[in-house]
Order: structure tokens, then C-alpha cells, then sequence
């Protein structure tokens, strides 16, 4: 469906006078997807790096009522960037010029298109971190990042992208520029707008530009494997090293299906007949760090680990990590269709969560493979099937109901980093309730009265269920 | 043409492309991507427009020409891509339905027809090609047809290449033809060597001393007579019954020879010839005998690495950098080789220039038939070449070779650099002229 006249086109090219303009029609299918479900067209695809032509566009937009979509190099893996009405996407991946390190403030000041690895590498340069990793770091702009809340492995120690963000330029859907939060840690002047828009999934508002908090880098890291010959000893290895007053930069956990998948991809050499492996990277003062190496390690043994593997230097600390990265594209050759869910538990629920998760996989017959960041109770149970059958899909789309139904009754959440989007949405009532998410409708309402900003997303439409089918 | 969408999307290779998640990991390293700036020029793009033809969003398939004929096939993407998307094959089948399909311009059908069919295949054309070249030197035709600036009209572009082609070797020289070679110390291995059509024609001298190099290295040498050109332009063009038919003849060719490896100093034809097994996947009777013939092809780094080289003159401090050829990085993935050889030469001072790995837009005739982009894609190139500061860029590719001389050209820097190919730069070395 269109939404967009031709006397629109006209007018918002008009506007657009430094950047790009498409419509054809390779390019209007080129921006009708990302990393998760669907296909959506939008009528046209706007690249400028002109806030002031970016704002008059979203004026115009508001005026017409024309959808926006803010959108960065499209990984997202939940539906945040998809055109699901029609309507103007924004590139904003050409917003790439504004990398700048303030190594005195300890902030970084970025512009949406940087890429998230980009700012990994500048920090570096100058002995500092910014700890946000999303394993997609080398493609996802920050921009992105932002809108989504990104997580990563190290969000066990240092918290996510909402924890490194303290100003913000936005363009409200009302197409006004304004700025929020500042340069310093310490800012409680008025609401703080700068993480109500951190996570809001592009649906109050575009980023434009961004103030990110660095910290120094830790001098160095290490590694270990703990191999378990039950589900059960691996969670309580997790709980123990947690609670001894260790504190871990990734705690990351593979079962036994994601294993063998590893293994039949690129033989690694994994223990296919263990029931689970955790990885664990500590990172600190050398000194300190070898003395807590020997530590965890002993407490893994304590309660069962079978074997420890701990690396000696770097290539044996990517070696170790290398099987972990394997995950995900080995469990997509096992069939096409990958619905990859990231529902979050407290931590200390990581064994009830696996158990859940086993039943689920029984009752509905669905290959589900269970890995991720253990450590901060985010499990990430991905169910690998063939969207050609519509049979599976349904029940495929049960089992999806019934996990976040876990999650939830353990005390978790819908998704821990991935974001809501379009898929999750039919799901927000059961955590937030209805007051709850009233509340949420209400902020969106006023900020975007014509609700033209990244519509489809977070709020489920009246009688809205997850289709996969 | 009425068609079924599951008939178009098995032509298309629909099934290959369910194998991509759309993680988006190839963009970073697609040079269109990256030198254009739009989702329609990336790999994940153009996987998703066969994914629609094959799900029947997309019937009219003009709407796939453009991102795919401005694909350079480096397969960049193939390396980079964590669920292993076999890229090239879907790229392959698509430009194939496409060609099938359409009408080209006037001058471009005539360009397929006369040198993909005519003139890559004949020996005795491209000999004509090189002897052309040649008298056009030699008449002093070039010198007028420079000064009076008619080159600069030539269609295509052609006029930019004219000015960077390699000195020609003479009809008589050409006529010595290459020799078999014995080798000239210790035997290790018996290699039957690949000339290559365009190789052998435009960098003749090339190909000489690459024969003379592996006997001085202990290879015994033999030059297969009957073979042929390897088929890649075709295949790239999607022109597949063309590719395979100078496939089978090569595999006739080569099989009547006892050699240890199939030796080739060009990237992107070693590419093809490794991949003859693919080619002919689907053809009980060749399947095999390809597969034989791919087992063992080798790029001539791979063969001299492993041999001892004659004692290599030492350089005065000379600053050398590499721009490896995509097929040999992404299709044989032959990277370390050519490097090490670099290294041994004594006195020179290697430096890897950054974003080697992208394509310097040469990419068989795709600087001739899209110019423009072309050299975008080649001003990103020549940044990082600068960069490196060195006076001497290695190529192993008669297309990257030539790209180079013309990026050199274009930044005016023909005073102080050099294009050259590994071979020619380790022959003198070692003193082979």
C-alpha cells in the first residue's frame, strides 16, 4: 500500500537537497527488511546527513501524517527498522562523519551512523572502553544501538548501551531538535529524557547525535571453559562464582544441542557427550586476575565441572571464544527458519529456565537450542525450523508463547536485548499489565499525537497474535 | 515470458538463498556497498531480491539488472558470511536468467558476441590481439592516435586503458611460444602450466617468466598445447554453457598430461579452474573428471613457496605493497603465499595496505562495461595504496594489473610507482629477464 501521492514526493524532494532520494523499485525492496521476520515496503528512502533537512522532513510527515522509520544497517533481530506501514525510511547509516574522543571528560561524542566496532577501536586507541558489545558490533551503528537498548556478553559487569548514554540530539515526531541530558555523569535537571528515548525503538524520535560515557580498559583479560555433565551443575557454577565475591566480564553458556550443532559445522574438538559448557572471561589488573582465575576455577570443580580449560594466551583465549561465536551460524544450517528469542531471568532462575525450556521442546516438538549470556540470566533459546511449513510454524508459535510465559512467571522479561518490535508486542500486557502499559501508550501519545514515528512497533494492535506462519 | 514462480525461483537458485539470515555481516566488506552507500548494492540486498522473485513479490526481474550487473563477483561477501550463503552460485544462476532474458545494447551484444564467444576461446585470436597490440606500438599508429587525442573517444573508455597497456611482445617472439622447461635444479614437482587467454596475449612476457621461474625453482614445466581460456568472464557474464564448454575442453586438455599440479599466475582464472568441479556439478560425465582437474590447480605462489627459489638480488630499501586479487583471496583463498615470496627477497620493506581485501574494481571487464562505478570503487583503492607509501604494488591478476597501472595513472603518480605482477617482480629478482 501507498501512502505517498506524487505531490508528496515532489515536496520531500524539494527538501532534500544534500542527500538522496529512492524509489525504484530494487531499492524500495532493498530497505523492506532486517535481521528478523518480514518483508515491508516502504514508498521511499531518504539518505542525508542534513539534520535541519531530516527535521523538515518529519515536520512534513507530521503535517501529512506520513510514517517514519529510522533505520541503521538493519540487524536488528526484532523488527524495530521494518517499514510495516509504508511509508519514508531514513537511512541514517550515511550519518557516519561524528567520531570525536574527549579523553578529559571520558566521553565519546557520535553521530548515528557510526558503526558500534568503530567506537570500540577509538576508544582503544586512547587506553579507554566503551563496554556495550552486540556480537553484531562490526555491522550495527550506534544509532541502532541506541534505539534498541543493545546488550552484549560483557553486560554482565558493565550493563548495556542505556548505562553509556548521557546526552542525546533527538528529532521529535513533531520535528522539532532538541537535546537531552549533557556531558557529565551527574545531571538530574528535569526528567531524564535521555533514557526514556535509549531503548524506545525508534518509536519517540531520531537520534541524531549522541554522548556516550568511556571508561579505562582493563589491562588484561582471561579465559576459561568449565564442562559439565549436567544443566544443573552449570547454573549452580554460575550462581557460586556470582555470589564469592567474583565479578566476571562474560559468563556465556552452551547446551548440548548447540554443541554438537558447533561441532558438525567446524569440529572444534567440543565434548558433544557433556551436557553444557560455560565460557568465562575475567578481566582486571594481571596480578589480581591470576589469582581469580585459579579461584573460579575451583569453584566450577567444587560443584562438578568435569574438566577445566583455561587459556594460556590470546590465541587460546580466541580459540575458546570461537565456539561460542559458532552458535548461531551453525544451528541455521540445521533448517532455514531461525527465531531467535532472547527472554531474560534472574540469574539464580537459569536452571528452572533450562528446565522450562527442555518441557517446551518436548511438548511442541521443536528443535530448540538453548546459549547466551548466562551470567546475566540472558538465555537465548532459538528455535530452528522451516518457515515452508506452516504446520511447524504453528507450533513453533505456541512454544514462543509458552517461553516468554516462563520467563515472566520466573520473575523475567520479554526480551533482555533484542527489543520488542513487531513479534513481541501481542506479549506486553502479560508483563507489564494493563495499567502498565497504558501508561507506556500514554507517554508514546504525547510525544507523537499523529503517530507517525516508527508506528507498528512496542504496541500491539487490537487483537494483535505472533504470526509466523 | 509466463512462468511459475517455483520454476523461476529453482533458476534462480531460491533455495540457496534461505541459507542467509540477513545478519547483514557482508556489508562492511562489500566494496559496492561501501563505495555506493545503498542496501540495493550489498550482497544481503541482492540475495533478498532473489528471495522475492522466488516467493512471487517480484515478477518483473528488469528490477534485478542493475544491482546485479553492478556486482564486481569479488565474493568478498562469501568470506565474511558466518552461515555460508554460496553467494557466487546465486549470483551465477541470476545474471545467467537475466542474460537469457534480455536485449543488450547495439555496441554491448556486440562486445559478448565477439570476444566472450570468438575471441577468449581462439588461440590463434588472441594471438592476433597481442600482435595487434604490438604493431599498434610498433607503427607508431599509437604515438598519433595519442596525440590527436582520439583515444579519449573511444567507446567504453577504452581510450583510459590504452594508455596503461603493457609493452607488447613481437610476433616472433610470440611464435617461440612457451616452451617446455625442465627443471633447472633439484626436480620437485611436474607442473602443467595455464597460460590464460588474456595473460597470454597481453602479458605474454608474464607468462614466460613465470615457466622460466618454476624450472629455475626444480619444476619440471609442460605447456598443455589444446587448452584454452578458463571460461570465468563467461561464467561471470552469465553465459554457463559458453564457461562449460571451455571447461570440458580444458579437462580434455590437461588430462592427457601426468602433472602433480595444474599451475596458473592468474587469480581470477585459477578461481574458475578450481571450480570446475561446481561448474559441472550437475553432468554425470564430467562431474568427476572436473572435480580431478580442480584437485589440482594450484596459483604459482602456491608452487614456489613450497620450492627453493634461485638467490633473489637484494633490493635497495624498496617499499613493496600487495593488493591481492579477490578470487584468489575469497575462491582459493590463496593469501599468505604470494606475501612470504615477497618476503624472501632481501632489502625490501613490506607494507599490507589497509582494506586489502577490497576489490580495486577491475573484476574481469567490469571496469570496461561500468566504467563510472569502476573507478569509484578504484579512487577508495588508490587512498589505501598512497597511504602505504610504497613505490612498488604487487598484483597477481592481469585484471588487478591493469586496474592498478590505471589507478597509478589517474593519481599521477607514474613517476614514482610501479604496477606489477608477483612474477615479473621476483623474475628480477632473480635475475631472469
Amino acid at each position: 500500500m501507498k501512502v505517498l501521492t506524487a505531490a508528496h514526493v515532489k515536496e520531500i524532494q524539494s527538501i532534500v537537497v544534500t542527500g538522496r532520494v529512492l524509489t525504484d523499485e530494487c531499492d524500495r525492496f532493498s530497505y523492506s527488511f532486517d535481521g528478523s521476520f518480514g518483508t515491508f515496503l516502504p514508498d521511499i528512502v531518504i539518505q542525508t546527513k542534513s539534520v535541519a533537512e531530516m527535521a523538515a522532513l518529519v515536520k512534513f510527515a507530521n503535517r501529512e501524517k506520513i510514517p517514519v522509520y529510522p533505520r541503521g544497517q538493519s540487524t536488528c533481530l526484532s523488527g524495530g527498522p521494518l517499514p510495516v506501514k509504508g511509508g519514508m525510511v531514513f537511512d541514517l547509516s550515511v550519518m557516519n562523519d561524528v567520531l570525536e574522543i574527549h579523553e578529559e571528560d571520558l566521553v565519546a561524542v557520535v553521530s548515528p551512523g557510526v558503526l558500534t566496532a568503530a567506537i570500540h577501536k577509538a576508544a582503544e586507541q586512547r587506553g579507554l572502553m566503551y563496554p556495550p558489545d552486540p556480537s553484531s558490533s562490526h555491522v550495527s551503528t550506534i544509532g541502532g544501538n541506541l534505539a534498541e537498548n543493545s546488550g552484549g556478553p560483557r553486560g554482565l559487569k558493565y550493563g548495556v548501551t542505556k548505562d553509556y548514554v548521557i546526552g542525546l540530539e533527538v528529532i521529535t515526531p513533531e520535528g522539532e531538535i532538541i537535546r537531552t541530558g549533557g556531558s557529565t555523569v551527574k545531571n538530574v535537571t528535569g526528567y531524564d529524557l535521555t533514557k526514556l528515548i535509549v531503548g524506545s525503538e525508534g518509536t519517540l524520535g531520531i537520534i541524531t547525535k549522541a554522548v556516550l560515557r568511556l571508561i579505562p580498559k582493563p589491562q588484561q583479560t582471561a579465559t576459561m571453559m568449565a564442562i559439565f555433565d549436567s544443566l544443573i551443575d552449570a547454573g549452580s557454577a554460575i550462581s557460586k562464582i556470582l555470589s564469592s565475591g567474583l565479578f566476571p566480564a562474560k559468563m556465556e553458556l552452551m547446551d548440548q544441542a548447540s554443541m554438537q550443532a558447533v561441532e558438525q559445522y567446524e569440529p572444534l574438538g567440543l565434548p558433544i557427550d557433556a551436557a553444557a559448557l560455560i565460557l568465562i572471561e575475567m578481566d582486571g589488573h594481571p596480578l589480581a586476575l591470576q589469582e581469580e582465575v585459579q579461584q573460579a576455577a575451583a569453584l566450577c570443580r567444587a560443584v562438578g565441572a568435569r574438566e577445566v580449560r583455561i587459556a594460556r594466551d590470546k590465541q587460546e583465549e580466541a580459540e575458546l571464544w570461537k565456539a561460542r561465536k559458532l552458535v548461531s551460524p551453525a544451528i541455521v544450517r540445521i533448517r532455514p527458519t531461525k527465531i531467535s528469542e532472547d527472554a531474560t531471568v534472574p540469574r539464580s532462575k537459569i536452571p528452572q529456565m533450562c528446565e522450562r525450556l527442555q518441557k517446551i521442546r518436548e511438548i511442541y516438538g521443536v528443535h530448540l537450542v538453548v546459549f547466551g549470556h548466562a551470567g546475566d540470566g540472558n538465555l537465548h533459546p532459538n528455535i530452528i525450523c522451516d518457515k515452508s511449513d506452516p504446520d511447524e510454524m504453528r507450533r513453533v508459535e505456541q512454544a514462543v508463547a509458552e517461553i516468554f510465559k516462563a520467563a515472566i512467571e520466573l520473575g523475567g522479561t520479554l526480551s533482555g536485548e533484542h527489543g520488542i518490535g513487531t513479534m513481541k508486542a501481542p506479549f506486553m500486557e502479560m508483563e507489564l499489565g494493563a495499567a502498565g502499559l497504558d501508561m507506556m501508550r500514554r507517554i508514546k501519545e504525547a510525544w507523537d499525537p499523529n503517530q507517525i514515528m516508527n508506528p507498528g512497533k512496542i504496541f500491539p494492535e487490537p487483537g494483535q497474535k505472533l504470526e509466523l506462519s | 515470458m509466463e512462468q511459475s514462480t517455483k520454476q523461476l525461483g529453482k533458476e534462480l537458485q531460491y533455495n540457496k538463498t534461505n541459507n542467509c539470515v540477513q545478519c547483514g555481516y557482508c556489508l562492511p566488506v562489500c566494496p559496492t556497498y561501501t563505495t555506493f552507500g545503498v542496501e540495493t548494492h550489498s550482497p544481503r540486498g541482492r540475495i533478498n531480491l532473489v528471495k522475492m522473485v522466488g516467493e512471487g513479490r517480484i515478477t518483473d526481474l528488469s528490477i534485478l539488472e542493475e544491482p546485479f550487473d553492478l556486482c564486481l563477483g569479488c565474493r568478498a561477501c562469501e568470506t565474511a558470511c558466518p552461515t555460508r550463503v554460496e553467494y557466487g552460485s546465486i549470483l551465477e544462476a541470476t545474471r545467467a536468467a537475466l542474460v537469457k532474458r534480455k536485449r543488450f545494447s547495439a555496441p554491448v551484444r556486440l562486445l559478448r558476441k565477439s570476444m566472450l564467444k570468438k575471441v577468449f576461446p581462439s588461440r590463434k585470436l588472441m594471438n592476433v590481439t597481442g600482435n595487434s597490440m604490438w604493431l599498434y606500438e610498433k607503427s607508431g599508429l599509437q604515438k598519433a592516435l595519442r596525440a590527436s587525442k582520439i583515444t579519449k573517444q573511444l567507446p567504453f573508455h577504452l581510450g583510459a586503458f590504452e594508455s596503461i597497456m603493457p609493452p607488447s611482445v613481437s610476433p616472433m617472439e610470440r611464435a617461440r611460444a612457451l616452451v617446455e622447461q625442465k627443471a633447472k635444479t633439484e626436480k620437485r614437482f611436474t607442473v602443467a602450466f595455464f597460460t590464460g587467454c588474456i595473460m597470454d596475449a597481453m602479458f605474454h612476457r608474464i607468462n614466460q617468466l613465470s615457466i622460466r621461474l618454476l624450472a629455475e625453482a626444480g619444476c619440471d614445466v609442460v605447456v598443455v598445447p589444446k587448452q584454452t581460456c578458463c571460461g570465468a568472464l563467461h561464467a561471470h557474464a552469465g553465459e554457463m554453457e559458453e564457461a562449460r564448454g571451455l571447461a570440458k575442453r580444458n579437462i580434455e586438455a590437461f588430462e592427457k598430461i601426468a602433472a602433480d599440479f595444474i599451475v596458473n599466475n592468474a587469480g581470477g582464472c585459477g578461481a574458475m579452474l578450481s571450480e570446475y568441479g561446481h561448474l559441472l556439478a550437475h553432468d554425470e560425465e564430467w562431474k568427476e573428471r572436473a572435480e580431478a582437474f580442480s584437485a589440482k590447480s594450484r596459483d604459482i605462489s602456491q608452487i614456489l613457496v613450497q620450492c627453493r627459489l634461485p638467490s633473489l638480488s637484494p633490493r635497495g630499501n624498496e617499499k613493496v605493497t600487495y593488493q591481492p586479487s579477490c578470487h584468489m583471496t575469497n575462491v582459493q583463498k590463496v593469501t599468505k603465499e604470494p606475501v612470504e615470496l615477497l618476503k624472501r627477497v632481501p632489502g625490501i620493506e613490506f607494507v599490507a595496505m589497509e582494506q586489502e581485501q577490497m576489490c580495486c574494481g577491475s573484476a574481469g571487464i567490469y571496469n570496461i562495461v561500468h566504467y563510472d562505478a569502476s573507478m569509484q570503487i578504484l579512487d577508495e583503492k588508490m587512498k589505501h595504496a598512497k597511504k602505504t607509501d610504497a613505490t612498488i604494488l604487487i598484483t597477481t591478476n592481469p585484471g588487478c594489473l591493469l586496474q592498478m597501472k590505471l589507478g597509478i595513472e589517474r593519481e599521477g603518480l607514474s613517476e614514482s610507482v610501479r604496477a606489477l605482477h608477483l612474477i615479473e617482480y621476483l623474475a628480477d629478482a632473480a635475475g631472469i629477464l
